[in-house]
């Protein structure tokens, strides 16, 4: 079977973003951007699928500017077969995304898709569940644990509750939650393989999605700082502030 | 038109979820009209109904519907949404699973997690793990909304809704529920108590992590945890608390051993007191908290305990 990986190109999620001045977004310049950590889990469930011979090809998706080309060969370097750029420098909202990668799985035909449950720049959470919807094929987000069966995927889903087991009939949308595994690190060889496997590259234009924003950001601002506290010496003076604030 | 908010529940019980959701749907579109879709969940659809602002209890009792799957429940909105030009969700796990099917299919985007309605189609909403508010404005047409529930009052009791028992969509047959195992406590929820206390790596083992069980029953408090104390395997995931688990805005949060990683606070730091237990006196969880207690917490945890005995909590 072929999994289809599409991953994001994000601010690294160790540095500290800082909202423009003119609260125009934030600020991109000189910031260190890598792969959206889910979205590296889901690289790393596709390449162990792989490895367990039960998926024969995995191709990753980007869409973003060309540098997302840099994000494309970290997961060939994980392992993924091929890669796909579909090259935009417009900001993409999740619905266009979904859009995009639709058109993808009707000409890629994949039988199961895997990605982050959400980016960490936008904190959406919505392209697998849309992209789903849009295929009308059913979908098993905030995966856990994964038993791939002969058409079908029983997924263990992280909840609020605790944990869920469904099943899905294949094709599926699957999408990764924190604990599903360990993604790995690429060696130097598979590094250096990576740079030849092969990426294609595309426009949104040529898949025939319109990607015309539909929200409008009106501003990014800070959001309110907390006040300075103070640091207590004992168990008891900590629980007299408490009872003086009110909150016990 | 109308809003229609989809109820959370589990059959048994209808959360505190459901009426915050309620409130924000009320700044948006009136009537608010509220869909409980479940199995044997007549009871559920009675207390919607009393929830002050609702004009209309939609009730779909069929057992597709028993476990909320995304599939089926996309089909039951979507056949419901001509009605409504606003339709909205919790962002629990459940809302989160459903509503963006439905907006893709209604082919609006969706707007997640709104923590403030500024005005009918105009909305806040954290990004970058609450690093940055984004203040977005909706095009016309229907809008697709899940709701931070912390943002949100609950609204209050007094309301006496007609309930309307409607019929299933057609079932996709795409998925089925296997199983489940959920965490059973006798503490109050996560995202809902008044007092949470968290732990983190710092206390080491999850035999230690029982360390806090005697403060949370003291303090009627739920337990939560940082990425790293689930990770480590102290709890289980639904103790998670930050960006992309759990948001909770309780009026006391207490950091155990928790470093506060950007991550974590994303989750907590809309809490009105936020008292971090720390070794580390450089830790930034310090520079969130009003209140620090520097030192060894297996001192500082008993000391606690003690002196929330005397006087007199139990």
């Amino acid at each position: 079977m072929k999994v289809l990986v599409p991953v994001k190109r994000v601010i690294d999620y160790n540095v500290k973003v800082r909202v423009k001045a003119d609260q125009s977004g934030v600020d991109m310049a000189n910031v260190k951007m890598s792969m959206n950590p889910f979205d590296e889990i889901a690289v790393e469930e596709a390449v162990r699928l792989k490895e367990q011979g039960k998926a024969k090809e995995v191709v990753v998706l980007s869409i973003g500017p060309g540098q997302a080309t840099e994000t494309i060969r970290t997961a060939l370097a994980m392992g993924a077969d091929r890669g796909i750029l579909v090259k935009t420098d417009q900001t993409v909202e999740p619905l266009a995304v979904a859009k995009i990668i639709k058109a993808v799985v009707e000409s890629e035909k994949p039988d199961f898709v895997i990605t982050g449950k959400q980016a960490i720049d936008d904190d959406a959470n919505q392209v697998g569940q849309m992209l789903a919807a849009l295929l009308d094929w059913p979908q098993a987000t905030f995966a856990h644990a994964l038993e791939l069966g002969d058409g079908n995927a029983k997924v263990t889903r992280e909840i609020d509750g605790g944990l869920q087991v469904v099943d899905v009939k294949l094709p599926a949308v699957m999408t990764t939650d924190l604990r599903l595994n360990q993604p790995r690190y690429a060696s130097l060889p598979n590094i250096m393989k990576a740079k030849k496997k092969p990426i294609d590259e595309k426009s949104p234009a040529d898949l025939g999605v319109d990607i015309t924003p539909r929200l409008k950001v009106l501003k990014v601002s800070e959001p309110p700082k907390r006040g300075g506290g103070v640091k207590v010496a004992s168990a008891s003076e900590l629980l007299d502030r408490l009872k003086a604030d009110g909150v016990l | 038109m109308a809003s229609l908010v989809i109820a959370e529940h589990d059959n048994a019980a209808l959360k505190d979820a459901t009426h915050k959701t309620v409130s924000a749907a009320a700044q948006i579109s009136t009537p608010v009209h509220v869909l409980v879709a479940g199995e044997n969940c007549a009871a559920i659809a009675e207390a919607a109904a009393k929830i002050a602002g609702v004009e209309k209890v939609l009730l779909a009792d069929a057992a597709i519907y028993a476990r909320q799957l995304a599939e089926p429940m996309q089909a039951l909105i979507l056949s419901l949404a001509d009605g409504y030009d606003a339709i909205l969700a919790p962002a629990t796990t459940t809302g989160k699973n459903i509503l963006p099917r439905v907006a893709a299919k209604l082919d609006v985007p969706q707007i997640s997690e709104i923590l403030k309605v500024v005005s009918p189609d105009t909305f806040e909403r954290p990004i970058y793990a609450g690093n940055a508010i984004e203040t977005l404005q909706a095009p016309a047409g229907k809008k697709v909304i899940t709701v931070r529930t912390t943002a949100f009052k609950a609204a209050g009791p007094g309301g006496s809704a007609a309930i309307e028992k409607i019929a299933s969509a057609a079932d996709p047959g795409l998925s089925k529920f296997v199983g489940e195992t959920l965490s059973k406590s006798e503490r109050p929820e996560l995202t809902s108590a008044k007092i949470v206390i968290s732990g983190g790596r710092g206390l080491g083992s999850a035999e230690n992590f029982k360390l806090l069980d005697s403060i949370a029953d003291r303090l009627h408090a739920a337990v939560g945890a940082s990425r790293a104390a689930v990770d480590a395997g102290y709890v289980a995931n639904d103790y998670q608390v930050g960006q992309t688990g759990k948001a909770v805005a309780p009026e006391l949060y207490i950091a155990v051993g928790i470093s506060g990683a950007i991550q974590h606070l994303a989750g907590m730091k809309d809490s009105k007191v936020i008292v971090a237990i720390n070794k580390d006196e450089e830790a930034p969880i310090f520079q969130v908290a009003d209140y620090g207690l520097v030192g060894d917490l297996f001192k500082i945890l008993p000391e606690l305990d003690e002196e929330l005995g005397k006087r007199g909590y139990k």
